[in-house]
């Protein structure tokens, strides 16, 4: 017992390290989300047939292939199969590397993935707004993309907080499968020490608890968010 | 009123109309408002008073009919003129649509800033100013969840003055409030209509109307099938349509 203690111990720094490149990872993947996935809802409220087809089929994509497979899909298909690029292009010979850490090529396939998820919760949101809003804005004669800027969107993101805290801790957990390739976060640290000592009670239990933490913290942020940006007098917003 | 003789209507509709689903809801509908006065649009609910006055500033696209600005024929097509015909014609709704997320100041100011390109701070003095003519500045910094439903629409009131519009259309301003609050409401359209503001407002406050209106448009199944003078459509004992909706709603008032 005290054995297993010490080498806890011991390994914990490590992983850490490994927890801290969790939380980068999904907050990369969330903030690629966020800047994507605003303007797709946007698009597939505002946008023609054709943007709202593109949209459509880019969230049923994401939303219908397993993470998992994405990231062998993007990382061993894509990234590594077709590295370097080669082509010639006006008889010029071009190459273009396409070398990604496990650690980018991670935050590149969440975020894409959570894009298409938070593309819906802040379309719903939006939807959710009394139509009167963009049509007041309209009538004072501002431009649509000035409307949906300062009159829309303030108020859908703070509509939408407690579907990303939601998303953030969905992610979180779903931030444990970039294991496979290889990035080094908690989950592959993790495993790497407990096979090594074959502590894999008290390593796998730390693990639970540090993602237990992480989540809380988190939701502890976005929930003080939720009422700092709350609307006075309003009770939902 | 007494400027009404000037020759250019400040806003003219010629022939509107609108179907929506194969259904007409408008059928060739005009309208001139000049200078200072007020055109009341009277009629049931689904007469299509509202789709007319949305149709006046482009909220809803009309499928016929042109709108004329001081004379000028306003292209919708053309974007610029488009926005610049909204500028020019305030709106009032019936549920206020004042922004949710934005102080009562900054429900006047934001168009001043996004629109008008006014700096930050002479668009919140000319809001105060504005909130001040409807009695109103001792509540600029609250939201409108913390207002109560005459102050929301006097907020919306002065957001609409403080554009400087040329002509304002009123849809059903008092529809949406606690009877005790429809005075205060009335009041300062009242104050807008002595300031020789130019508009043209649906309602179903016939009182109001008979005191106020140039002339009334009674509007039925998406036409105009009367229009006049109050004095002459509400004479006692005249025989007209608007006088008998009018009968109607005193009954039905009296009824409750």
């Amino acid at each position: 017992m005290q054995e297993s203690i010490l080498t806890i111990c011991e390994a914990m720094p490590w992983i850490l390290e490994g927890a801290l490149i969790t939380i980068g990872t999904v907050a990369a993947a969330m903030l690629l989300g966020l800047f994507l996935g605003v303007p797709m809802a946007i698009g597939q409220i505002y946008g023609n047939a054709a943007t709202r087809g593109v949209i459509a089929l880019y969230v049923w994509f994401f939303r219908g292939v397993p993470i998992l497979v994405l990231l062998y899909l993007f990382y061993f298909g894509l990234v590594y199969q077709l590295n370097p690029l080669e082509f010639s292009l006006f008889g010029m010979q071009c190459s273009i590397s396409l070398a990604l850490s496990p650690f980018a090529a991670s935050c590149i396939v969440l975020g894409l993935t959570s894009a298409a998820y938070q593309s819906q919760i802040f379309r719903g949101a939006i939807n959710s707004l009394p139509s009167g809003q963009l049509k007041a804005a309209r009538a004072l004669g501002m431009r649509d993309f000035e409307a949906i800027a300062s009159i829309i969107l303030p108020q859908a993101l703070r509509l939408s907080i407690p579907g990303w805290s939601n998303e953030y801790s969905i992610l979180l957990k779903d931030s444990a499968l970039v294991s496979v390739l290889g990035a080094m976060e908690l989950m592959a640290r993790t495993k790497a020490v407990a096979t090594s000592t074959a502590e894999y009670t008290a390593f796998y239990v730390s693990a639970a608890l540090l993602y237990f933490l992480i989540t809380w913290i988190g939701l502890r942020g976005l929930r003080y968010a939720e009422k700092n940006f709350r609307i006075p007098g309003y009770s939902h917003l | 009123m007494n400027e009404a003789t000037q020759q250019t209507p400040v806003l003219e509709a010629r022939n509107i109309g609108k179907s929506l689903g194969g259904r007409p809801i408008l059928s060739d509908l005009s309208l001139s408002v000049y200078k200072g006065e007020m055109k009341v649009l009277i009629g049931p609910s689904g007469a299509g008073k509202s789709t007319f006055l949305q149709c006046l500033n482009h909220l809803i696209t009309p499928d016929t009919g042109e709108l004329l600005l001081n004379g000028e024929r306003i292209s919708p097509a053309n974007k610029g003129e488009l926005r610049s015909l909204r500028e020019r014609v305030g709106m009032i709704f019936q549920d206020f649509n004042l922004f949710d997320h934005l102080t009562a100041q900054e429900n006047v100011s934001i168009a001043l800033v996004k629109v008008k390109k006014m700096s930050r701070r002479d668009a919140s003095l000319r809001a105060m100013m504005e909130l001040e003519r409807v009695g109103l500045s001792r509540r600029a910094g609250l939201y409108p969840a913390e207002l109560s439903g005459g102050q929301k629409q006097r907020v919306a009131i002065a957001r609409a003055l403080a554009m400087d519009p040329e002509v304002i259309l009123l849809d059903e301003p008092t529809s949406a409030l606690d009877p005790e609050l429809v005075g205060e409401v009335l009041a300062a359209i009242r104050e807008l209509a002595r300031g020789g503001m130019t508009m043209i407002m649906a309602t179903h406050q016939m009182d109001f109307a008979r005191a106020l209106a140039t002339e009334i448009l009674f509007m039925e199944k998406g036409a105009i099938i009367e229009r006049g003078a109050p004095a002459s459509l509400l004479a006692p004992g005249a025989k007209t349509r608007t006088q008998a909706f009018f009968a109607r709603l005193v009954a039905e008032e009296s009824a409750c």
